[in-house]
């Protein structure tokens, strides 16, 4: 189920992998060799945070059944997960543009136009995987997107749990009525991009949360049915469709740029489609944060 | 055929466009009416001076002023007035504008409702602030180009018209200020409608009477807004400004916006309609220049006047109905089940691209009779 989503830090590190890095990190130190930290085209790194590890729960994503009926999702309590280096600001329009340039990004089709430093918007899931795999190889590092778990531990009091609370409820409709009405109350007509930094920081540090522009995640669409102990009974992915974080936390398929409402969709569209990465920390660096060096 | 090169108006000659279309409609006006209904007088106008007047204060649609249903008295003077507003409105979340053209400030203009013979007394004002002439076509009334003939007014002045309602339903009122004109005005926004009762209220086609808890009103409006060289929409200080641009789209018959009350969104959201199960709800849906074909997802029509005239029978239980452009039409529906429905025009490119949908957020309890999902989603091989 969910828990696969969790990045608790005890399974991260195998004992082998430790000492070996450890190793390394000392004849590095004293060496001053740098050079271990990949460095090719160092200045498209973008500007990262290290969230320091603490406990925190989430909700779980994806659509819950119990008893045959629709429920929220248990809220997953990680006790110790690993430090989480993410971008401090969502991939902007002028880096996205370069990944373009270089006919590794497909253009952006923006919903609405915003001016000066703005994030990139109008990208889909499948643009953000492009240029996750351009930004990687331009830099040397591993960079990717962030699951809704990481995404939530990263937004820590910018994160909205999308609790509806209405179990026990025989009333079909009710959800889908009171989905409805968080959402439309969450407004955001002709959200137009804003410079990034508008939104301000959260409390480690992360800009621009849960504000005009949702996040892609790699965290896929799914279903589980829950048992009467709340144990899973069934649990199915379709991975075309991805969860989005923001003012709320919706679902888009992986092609789409422009997320609309209208017809049989009846809830409100996020805004704008955007998306900020993670950076995998080498086993070194992985090492030296679990040192607590850097 | 016209060559473009006639249509690059400056603003002046618009204005005298128009004022042909003044004199047309004056010549108009003296042609012999058709045979008409009985109960229509001929001759010299009946002394009004003993007829109750009324003074209705229009509201902004998608909701209704309020009115019987089923008139108390006989006919009245019911009297209106109605500001003409040229004025930039957003109609769509991306930001974009057109000049448009308003009776009352919003696209479409306020429903008017009276009953059957009433005379609906129109004052009708254009501001000096306008630039344009304008004028008001009621499709309900009879005679002078439904009141077009003898309504043009330019800016700074004002205009009173009355005529007698003499056919019931909703039909549609516009400008039609001659010539090009009258498209252009109308596709910026310059339409409406008017519901003409029957004095004894709505009937289902076998006499029983039919009655509604709420009205609302939805008027379908098709944009026409031009694009730059990058594809980005155009805007324009002024609608004369951005005459020459829209004339070219509109020539393609090809909206770049189909919407409901003004704007993609004008009906959903905070905005969406309310009611509850149990209650039944009068549409009266308006397209002054385009076909429609109006849906209640998730629902049904229970009784329409797809052409919008309430001498002819209902029909009932539709799926979708069509109106055609330059008519109104109105539903009435009793909600089942509660739940979000999408009212949308069923080219569903239409709603969901192009902007023509509307929700209605209908609270109560659930029927499981009607509708029951037996098996939640579940894993095809458990």
């Amino acid at each position: 189920m969910a828990t696969a989503l969790a990045h608790d830090g005890r399974a991260a590190l195998a004992l082998p992998g430790l000492l070996l890095a450890a190793l390394l990190v000392t004849i590095g130190l004293q060496s001053g060799a740098v050079s271990l930290w990949p460095a090719a085209e160092a200045s498209l790194a973008p500007e990262t945070i290290i969230v320091a590890p603490r406990a925190y729960a989430y909700r779980a994503p994806g659509d819950f059944l119990r008893d045959g009926r629709v429920v929220d999702g248990p809220l997953v309590a990680v006790a110790a997960p690993v430090s989480l280096e993410i971008m401090t600001y969502q991939v902007s329009a002028a880096e996205y543009a370069r990944c373009v340039a270089e006919a590794a990004c497909k253009k952006a089709e923006p919903r609405r136009r915003g001016s000066g430093d703005v994030p990139a918007t109008g990208v889909s899931y499948d643009d953000a995987i492009d240029y996750a795999r351009w930004l990687s190889d331009k830099t040397g590092e591993a960079w990717r997107l962030p699951t809704v778990a990481e995404w939530v531990f990263a937004a820590g009091s910018r994160a909205v749990d999308p609790a509806l609370a209405l179990e026990g409820s025989d009333n079909p409709a009710e959800r889908g009525l009171a989905a409805y009405a968080r959402e439309s109350a969450l407004g955001g007509a002709a959200a137009a991009p804003v410079a990034r930094g508008t939104f301000g920081m959260n409390e480690f540090g992360v800009a621009d949360l849960a504000g005009s522009v949702w996040e892609w995640t790699s965290t896929c669409s799914s279903r589980t049915t829950l048992g009467p102990d709340a144990e899973t009974v069934s649990h199915v992915e379709a991975c075309g469709v991805k969860e989005l974080e923001g003012r709320h936390r919706t679902l888009m398929s992986d092609f789409v740029r422009d997320a609309q409402s209208g017809g049989c969709s009846t809830g409100a569209p996020p805004d704008n489609l955007g998306f900020r990465l993670v950076r995998v920390p080498s086993p070194l660096e992985a090492m030296l944060r679990w040192l607590g060096l850097r | 055929m016209i060559r473009n090169d006639d249509l690059e108006l400056s603003r002046r000659t618009l204005l005298g466009a128009a004022a042909f279309a003044g004199v047309f409609g004056t010549l108009m006006a003296v042609v012999p009416a058709a045979a008409e209904d009985a109960g229509v007088t001929t001759g010299p106008v009946p002394d009004l001076a003993d007829l109750p007047r009324v003074q209705v204060e229009l509201v902004k649609p998608p909701f209704v002023h309020a009115h019987e249903q089923v008139a108390t008295g006989g006919p009245k003077v019911v009297q209106f007035t109605m500001v003409i507003e040229e004025k930039q409105l957003v109609i769509d979340d991306y930001g974009t504008t057109v000049p448009a053209m308003t009776f009352n400030g919003s696209v479409p203009g306020p429903l008017m409702v009276v009953h059957q013979n009433d005379y609906v007394e129109l004052t009708l004002i254009n501001p000096d602030t306008n630039e344009l002439q304008h004028n008001i076509d009621f499709h309900a009334a009879t005679g002078a180009l439904g009141g077009g003939g003898l309504t043009l007014i330019n800016p700074g002045e004002q205009v009173k018209l009355r005529f007698k309602a003499t056919r019931t339903g909703v039909f549609v009122y516009h400008c039609a200020p001659g010539g090009p004109m009258i498209p252009w005005h109308v596709v910026s926004g310059m339409n409406g409608a008017i519901m003409v009762l029957p004095r004894d209220g709505l009937k289902d086609g076998v006499g029983k009477p039919l009655a509604y808890d709420r009205v609302y009103y939805v008027g379908e409006q098709d944009f026409y807004i031009p694009k730059d060289a990058d594809g980005n929409y155009k805007t324009y200080e002024s609608a004369g400004e951005g005459y020459d641009d829209m004339l070219q789209v509109m020539r393609t018959l090809t909206p770049t916006h189909e919407v409901f009350n003004g704007a993609v969104g004008a009906l959903t959201g905070e905005n969406a309609m309310q009611a509850n199960v149990g209650e039944t709800v009068l549409i009266v849906h308006s397209q002054a220049n385009r076909d429609t074909r109006p849906h209640l997802i998730g629902g049904h029509g229970d009784f329409v006047w797809a052409t919008g005239k309430f001498a002819n029978a209902p029909q009932v239980d539709l799926e979708t109905w069509h109106i055609p452009g330059g008519c109104a039409g109105a539903a009435i529906y009793t909600f089942l089940q509660p739940g979000i429905y999408a009212y949308v025009n069923h080219n569903l490119i239409e709603a969901v691209e192009l902007g023509a949908t509307a929700h209605f957020m209908v609270g109560g309890e659930w029927n499981d009779d009607l509708m029951t999902q037996v098996m939640p989603p579940t894993p095809i091989d458990a």
